[in-house]
């Protein structure tokens, strides 16, 4: 059975707010028809209702309908609440389809233009037209909304990683720290905690979560407390440093921080399945809204290091992000032989093909992510979870 | 993941070899003045001389370049030293009533001041644990007897005890006690009052049986030891300070509490002397302060020296630090500025010789030494080889110049010579001459630049183990101070008497604080220095060896860049004197420039080739052409939301003011509650609870812990606009043509580096032609952890940092690779990293915080030279930590070479001042008047190598294995090669033989006296034993086993042959 579909391709919004700490409902409800706004002009077609295909193909459908063949899109639809939701995999066209009743409306916005705001409950019953929320962006910065962005486009706040090698007693948390203006949004305190030791229980000092800021990351992750006691910073076991030195580390990692606490409340602690061991690709999955893991790639943050932050301005007046130097022969000559074999991934030489059988985890930029993948498995082993 | 991302790489053999021929740490000597000195000995017949300190340290000079170092398991403060003449043995007390012995011993070729033995004089039996007892058993004076082996002690109550020196036991039948003496006193002075505690023993040089014994309440006796019996008395009546024993034994001198001095005849009749010949108060008659010492020297040439400290006038000048030198009618009133601790005179001690013609006299103050020539008329000062007072006016930053050329050096010196106001023969006249300098001529002269507080940069002969003071550079006098007519009103007040003269350079005060001297920088081969201050001033200064009389010109340079909003809360800028000034021999100015709003300058640089000078401040920085005399560029760093930056200085005084009132108060506060305790229990009562309620406040401040904000920087934190360092460099910039160039970093990890159009000198000549020198702005580095950047530099195509200007066009360095692959490194506070040029990507980078939680202080960039090859170098780049640790890194790979922890990380002050050389030594102030010297390179160490001609009288002497000084050397540890005196000592006895058995002391000691042989393995006493160092020692120890074999036999074979 054919369905109709109209498309709409609208104009740019405003900037997409970058992250977000939850995921999208993907919702669809069944329809027969398809429509497309497209622009101020429309486009109208059929679709297949019982074989919609692929999403892939769908969208390849779509940018040849309108003639967009190389333009990157978000695509929408209106589901009989009247909400805007987004198709993005085969999942949610086939919804879409399904619920299409008789007309699929389907909404296209330039990807880098994209009104994220746009989507989500109610939102085309509560803007009546939802030509004027989009097309004319002013109007809605009057009431501000819960901003629920596509999921590729998510960036991940945090984690909880290594859950597989960490005691259960333990929790290991990522906290990503972008462009963002919002503060990780915690303090840090001296403090004792009761290890057991040979000699029975012995109170050593350790340091401690003090404060976590209302509306910063840490907080808003709910991952880390107050009176959690930090282990670990990125890796470095803060036993014996001073709190003077685990700030400082914090601050120096804190574009990539990786905590490691104990934390105070050990009731929900991460319970481990009996499948997942040593460095099996899949984890413990505790990911609240069961999102496809197959989406963790696209998250993956590929700076490690902050290097790729660090900015030139050249006569030209524009900041560029500053590239990493491939070592070439000729400048390979300067470093010693030994200097080579001390190879290691975090600090020091970036790595390149003819030498970096070490698993360079550190060094990963997206170059040389699609050189080496095998590297790229062995760093990625699938303790990500992602909420 | 984590495992793969924290691994630690593992260690190569052949690196770690080469490591260690590269890198080794050493604490080597420390030069300046000992902090705190509470004691000081002279040993006539070695001439060598002992500070001791109130932390507990032993210091012993000779020679220069002659320093022995030690220090007490307790850091109790030394009160007391005595050398053992001749023996090179010195005994200490300690304020604890301690006694220590000290021995210059040898083991294995690496000798050192090492403690023998200690002892503590045992209370009363039967008074155990009651106070009086043990404050009457405290030790007030020592005197070693002149056959040298027994000490007699002299204590609070007034007994005096006889001590074996050699094994520190106590003579029980010979104790002396008061009554004793009393029993020779006639009734009527006795009284019934005690004779107090022994203030005075002196022996007698000729007759070493008699000894003086002085009471405090002011009983003279002279004992005779060998018949038990009291020779004679003297019956004084004033509280004793101190005695002095004329040569020919014909009078005693004791010096009084109340400002006089008597003169006792010594006549041989039994009959008590009642009266002095002499008793005279020489600043009265108004009531005087106690003369607390006194020294009585007769001449050959008639007359006799009284010398003696304290007596001034209590109303008028009693808050001067004084000794007076009399002879005959000349009195002269020495004003110090600092506390007397002690004072000595050179002088012959043979018994024979008939006058003690004193040659010098070393005064020992709180802040310095200072020694007067008494044989020359005037009684010149002498100046010091070492022991230079650095902080005469406070350090406020220091730098190191290395490979100073012989021209320069001559000329620096020349102009020094000038400068001192003492004839040139004096030098040698230094008194203190004990023991030989066995270390190598320096290899090249090191220059140590100090700045001060006061404006003035002092040189410094860094080359070698003594740091001798080679010229001083005062700023002061190209501007108006208000401090100037308060200078001539004081000396217009003065009176001729006393007749005061001003000795020694110690003078903590300083006219303006705008003075103080923030940057120092000198180029080497055209004798021009930048001098930058407090104030924004930046002095480019020229060596002239002979005085002129000239204008300097004056230039000001405005930072802010039109920023409005801006208000400079801070001090003003120095105003300069104007017209033509006078200059002496030396750095005259040619050029002033002046920041705008004039905050301290932060960073400062100069290029003498491109005539060029560099300097920052919390605002912004500029670039200045001093040949054209004209400003180049200014540029303004500061964040708009910085208020911090606009305050100056001046904020911080306040608060400091606020911190003094504040203790004050307090100070109020508790003086009142004290006067309160002798009110009613009523009172007393609430005084409790108020006391208690004060207690809980602070309490509470304990119990809400310290919090640490985790936050990246951000763009606006305060003071984000602080130029940290300044760079020239010839380099790829923008393209594949190197240039003239410059770079700036900032607080907040900016990066600003210009290209600059620098007409280029003609052929042959000096100067560059008379065109404007032009800046543009070629890159804008951003380092987004934001970091301040704490050094730059460039590296040629080889990876090795760009010589100095004008070293590779003279031939001193290897020219650079100009054919391109430049790499800029850049040193953040958190991270190193190397980024190449003229394209900026990122090529190498090491993260120091984020892995070791410290953040670099200081780096530097230093060749390494290995032990093990000639001609292997490798330059490294060095770092120290705010937790005191130093690590060496690999350039360019920026990979971790060693890391020793070096400085308390609590020492704050010790970080901050700490300056590299630029062959892997390095400096920091472990006091404000002492430099600590330490080497991370293997080859390039300088440390105290010297002999001493000790002699050992007969049953202590025992005999040491005498070792090549090069074995000494490998070890790195503090080392002198001792040559034992063994001429008339009978061979049999000088090893110390079977009937002298282990004194049972000795155990308390952990280094016994026979431990010679396992001392080749020893850990460095001084404790400044690092991980790595354990670990070279363990990766010798087959090594060492077989040694300690080797020298067990040799020692054992030895033995065989002494005994035969």
């Amino acid at each position: 059975m054919q369905g109709l579909a109209e498309s709409l391709r609208a104009a740019p919004v405003r900037p997409a707010p970058w992250e977000r700490a939850g995921l999208p409902l993907l919702e669809g409800v069944p329809s027969e028809t398809s429509e497309e706004h497209f622009g101020a002009e429309f486009r109208r077609f059929s679709l297949e209702r019982s074989k919609p295909g692929r999403f892939e193909e769908f969208y390849g459908l779509l940018q040849h309908v309108h003639k967009i063949p190389n333009v990157d899109v978000l695509v929408g639809y209106a589901d009989i609440h009247g909400d805007l939701l987004p198709i993005n995999n085969d999942d949610n066209y086939h919804k879409a389809v399904s619920t299409a009743n008789p007309l699929l409306r389907i909404f296209i916005q330039k990807k880098e233009e994209a009104d994220y705001s746009a989507f989500g409950t109610d939102t085309l019953i509560k803007k009546k037209n939802v030509l004027t929320n989009v097309l004319r962006p002013d109007n809605h910065r009057k009431k501000p909304h819960i901003v629920i962005s596509m999921p590729q486009d998510f960036r991940p706040v945090s984690s909880i990683i290594d859950v597989d090698i960490l005691p259960e007693t333990h929790r290991r948390v990522r906290l990503y720290k972008y462009g963002t203006e919002k503060p990780l949004g915690f303090y840090i305190r001296d403090g004792s905690s009761v290890r057991v030791t040979p000699h029975g229980l012995e109170k050593v000092p350790g340091i401690f979560i003090s404060r976590l800021v209302p509306g910063g990351l840490a907080q808003s992750t709910g991952l880390l407390a107050v009176n959690d006691e930090v282990l670990e910073v990125n890796g470095i076991e803060v036993s014996g440093k001073s709190l003077d030195q685990v700030t400082d580390m914090m601050i120096a990692n804190s574009r990539n921080l990786i905590i490691t606490v104990r934390p105070a409340n050990q009731r929900n602690n991460v319970v481990r399945n009996s499948r997942t061991s040593g460095s099996s690709g899949q984890s413990t999955d505790n990911s609240l809204l069961g999102c496809p893991q197959p989406m963790e790639p696209s998250f993956e943050p590929e700076d490690e290091d902050s290097d790729e932050d660090d900015v030139v301005i050249e006569d030209n007046g524009v900041p560029q992000q500053i590239p990493k130097a491939v070592p070439e022969a000729e400048s390979l000559e300067s470093l010693t032989q030994i200097e080579l074999s001390f190879e290691s991934g975090q600090n020091g030489l970036i790595p390149s093909r003819g030498l970096s059988l070490a698993p360079a985890a550190g060094g990963t930029d997206s170059e040389f992510e699609t050189r080496a993948p095998v590297q790229k498995l062995l760093e990625e082993d699938g303790t990500i979870i992602t909420l | 993941m984590m495992k793969f991302r924290f691994r630690r790489q593992g260690a190569d053999p052949q690196r770690e070899k080469l490591k260690q021929e590269l890198f080794a740490f050493n604490k080597t000597v420390e030069h300046g003045f000992p902090n705190q000195p509470s004691a000081l000995a002279f040993d006539p017949e070695l001439r060598i001389m002992a500070i001791g300190t109130r932390s507990g340290a032993v210091k012993i000079y000779g020679a220069p370049g002659v320093e022995f170092t030690g220090l007490h398991r307790d850091a109790a403060t030394v009160t007391q030293m005595h050398f053992l003449p001749g023996q090179g043995r010195l005994l200490t007390l300690l304020d604890d009533s301690s006694l220590h012995l000290w021995e210059i011993v040898h083991h294995n070729g690496c000798a050192h001041l090492e403690e023998a033995l200690s002892f503590q004089l045992p209370s009363r039996p039967g008074f155990d644990g009651a106070s009086t007892s043990s404050s009457l058993t405290r030790v007030t004076v020592v005197l070693l007897l002149a056959a040298g082996d027994i000490a007699a002690l002299g204590t609070e109550g007034g007994s005096i005890y006889f001590l074996d020196v050699t094994t520190l036991a106590l003579l029980e039948r010979q104790t002396l006690s008061p009554d004793e003496i009393l029993r020779s006193v006639p009734d009527d002075y006795r009284c019934g009052k005690a004779l107090g505690p022994v203030e005075s023993l002196q022996g007698h040089l000729r007759d070493p049986t008699k000894i003086l014994i002085g009471y405090s309440r002011g009983l003279l006796v002279i004992w005779n030891q060998a018949a038990q019996c009291v020779d004679h008395v003297f019956l004084g009546n004033q509280q004793l300070e101190s005695l002095c024993w004329g040569r020919n034994s014909g009078t005693i001198i004791s010096s009084h509490s109340d400002g006089s001095y008597a003169i006792w005849p010594m006549n041989t009749g039994s009959s008590p002397t009642l009266q002095p010949s002499v008793a005279t108060v020489p600043y009265g008659p108004f009531p005087c302060k106690a003369i607390n010492k006194i020294l009585w020297r007769n001449c050959e040439s008639g007359g006799h020296f009284i010398i003696f400290s304290g007596g001034m006038p209590r109303a008028s000048y009693g808050d001067r630090h004084c000794v007076s030198v009399l002879r005959a009618e000349t009195l002269v009133t020495l004003d110090f500025t600092s506390r007397i601790i002690d004072f000595f005179t050179v002088h012959s001690t043979r018994p024979e010789d008939e006058f003690d013609d004193p040659q010098a006299l070393a005064v020992l103050l709180e802040e310095e030494l200072v020694v007067l020539d008494l044989q020359t008329p005037g009684w010149p000062s002498v100046p010091a080889p070492y022991l230079a007072p650095l902080h005469s006016s406070a350090i406020t930053c220091s730098a190191h110049v290395a490979n100073v050329p012989a021209k320069l050096w001559a000329r620096i010196v020349s102009a020094g010579e000038q400068q001192s106001p003492q004839p040139i023969s004096s030098a040698s006249n230094w008194p203190i001459t004990g023991g030989r300098n066995l270390a190598q001529e320096p290899s090249q002269r090191g220059l140590l630049l100090t700045g001060h507080e006061d404006g003035t940069v002092r040189f410094w002969d860094a080359s070698g183990v003594a740091l001798r003071p080679l010229y001083k550079l005062s700023t002061a006098g190209l501007f108006q101070t208000d401090c100037e007519h308060a200078d001539s009103l004081a000396q217009a007040a003065e009176d001729d008497w006393p007749p005061f003269r001003k000795v020694g350079c110690f003078d903590p005060y300083s006219d303006d604080p705008r003075l103080g001297v923030q940057k120092v920088a000198l180029c080497k081969y055209t004798a021009q220095m930048v001098v930058a201050g407090t104030a924004g001033q930046v002095l480019v200064l020229e060596l002239n060896d002979v005085p002129t009389e000239q204008a300097v010109s004056v230039a000001s340079v405005d930072l802010l860049q039109d920023r409005e909003g801006f208000t400079w809360k801070g001090h003003e800028r120095l105003s300069p004197r104007a017209g033509p000034l006078p200059w002496p021999a030396g750095f005259q100015p040619r050029v002033l420039v002046q920041c705008l709003p004039p905050a301290a300058v932060t960073a400062v640089t100069l290029h003498a080739e491109w005539s060029l000078v560099a300097f920052g401040t919390s605002h912004g920085f500029g670039l200045f052409d001093y040949q054209r005399k004209s400003p180049v560029l200014a540029r303004c760093t500061l964040h708009p939301n910085d208020s911090l930056a606009m305050e100056g200085p001046l904020s911080r005084v306040k608060s400091l003011k606020k911190s003094l009132r504040q203790s004050f108060r307090r100070i109020r506060k508790s003086r009142v509650s004290g006067k309160k305790r002798i009110a009613n229990a009523n009172s007393k009562l609430q005084e409790a609870n108020a006391q208690l309620a004060e207690q809980a406040c602070p309490h509470d401040i304990e119990m809400t812990p310290v919090q640490r904000r985790i936050e990246p920087r951000s763009a606006d934190d305060s003071l984000s606009g602080v130029v940290r360092c300044l760079y020239f460099a010839d380099t790829f910039l923008r393209d594949a043509h190197h240039g003239p160039t410059m770079w700036a970093g900032t607080n907040s990890g900016s990066v600003f580096a210009y290209a600059l159009e620098v007409p280029a000198a003609v052929a042959g000549g000096e100067k560059r032609p008379e065109r404007a020198v032009e800046a543009v702005l070629g890159k804008e580095v951003q380092l987004m952890h934001r970091a301040p950047v704490v050094a730059i530099a460039v590296l040629d195509g080889r990876g090795r940092p760009l010589p100095e200007p004008y070293e590779a066009s003279r031939d001193l360095a290897q020219a650079p690779d100009m054919q391109g692959g430049h790499a800029v490194l850049i040193a953040s506070e958190e991270q190193f990293k190397v980024f190449t040029l003229p394209k900026v990507s990122a090529k190498t980078k090491f993260k120091l915080t984020a892995h070791e939680g410290c953040r670099v202080r200081k780096v530097a960039l230093a060749t390494f030279a290995s032990v093990a090859c000639e001609d292997y170098a490798e330059t490294c780049l060095a770092c120290l930590t705010n937790l005191g640790d130093v690590h060496v890194f690999s350039v360019p790979g920026l990979r971790p070479q060693v890391h020793y922890s070096c400085i308390r990380k609590e020492d704050i002050s010790g970080i901050a001042s700490c300056v590299f050389t630029r062959h892997g030594q390095g400096f920091y102030l472990i006091s404000p008047s002492e430099f600590e010297r330490f080497s991370l390179s293997a080859r390039n160490i300088t440390e105290p190598l010297c002999s001493l001609d000790i002699s050992w009288p007969r049953d202590a002497t025992r005999a040491r294995v005498q070792e090549s000084p090069k074995l000494s050397q490998a070890n790195g540890n503090p080392s002198i090669i001792l040559a034992p005196q063994s001429c008339d000592r009978s061979p049999d006895l000088a090893h110390k033989g079977a009937d002298t058995p282990e004194p049972p002391e000795s155990t308390l000691s952990p280094m016994s006296i026979d431990s010679a042989t396992s001392a080749d393995t020893t850990l460095d006493t001084t404790g400044d034993v690092t991980v790595e160092d354990v670990k070279d020692f363990l990766g010798s120890s087959e090594e060492s086993e077989r040694n300690l074999r080797n020298l067990t036999e040799d020692e054992a074979h030895t033995c065989t042959i002494l005994i035969k």
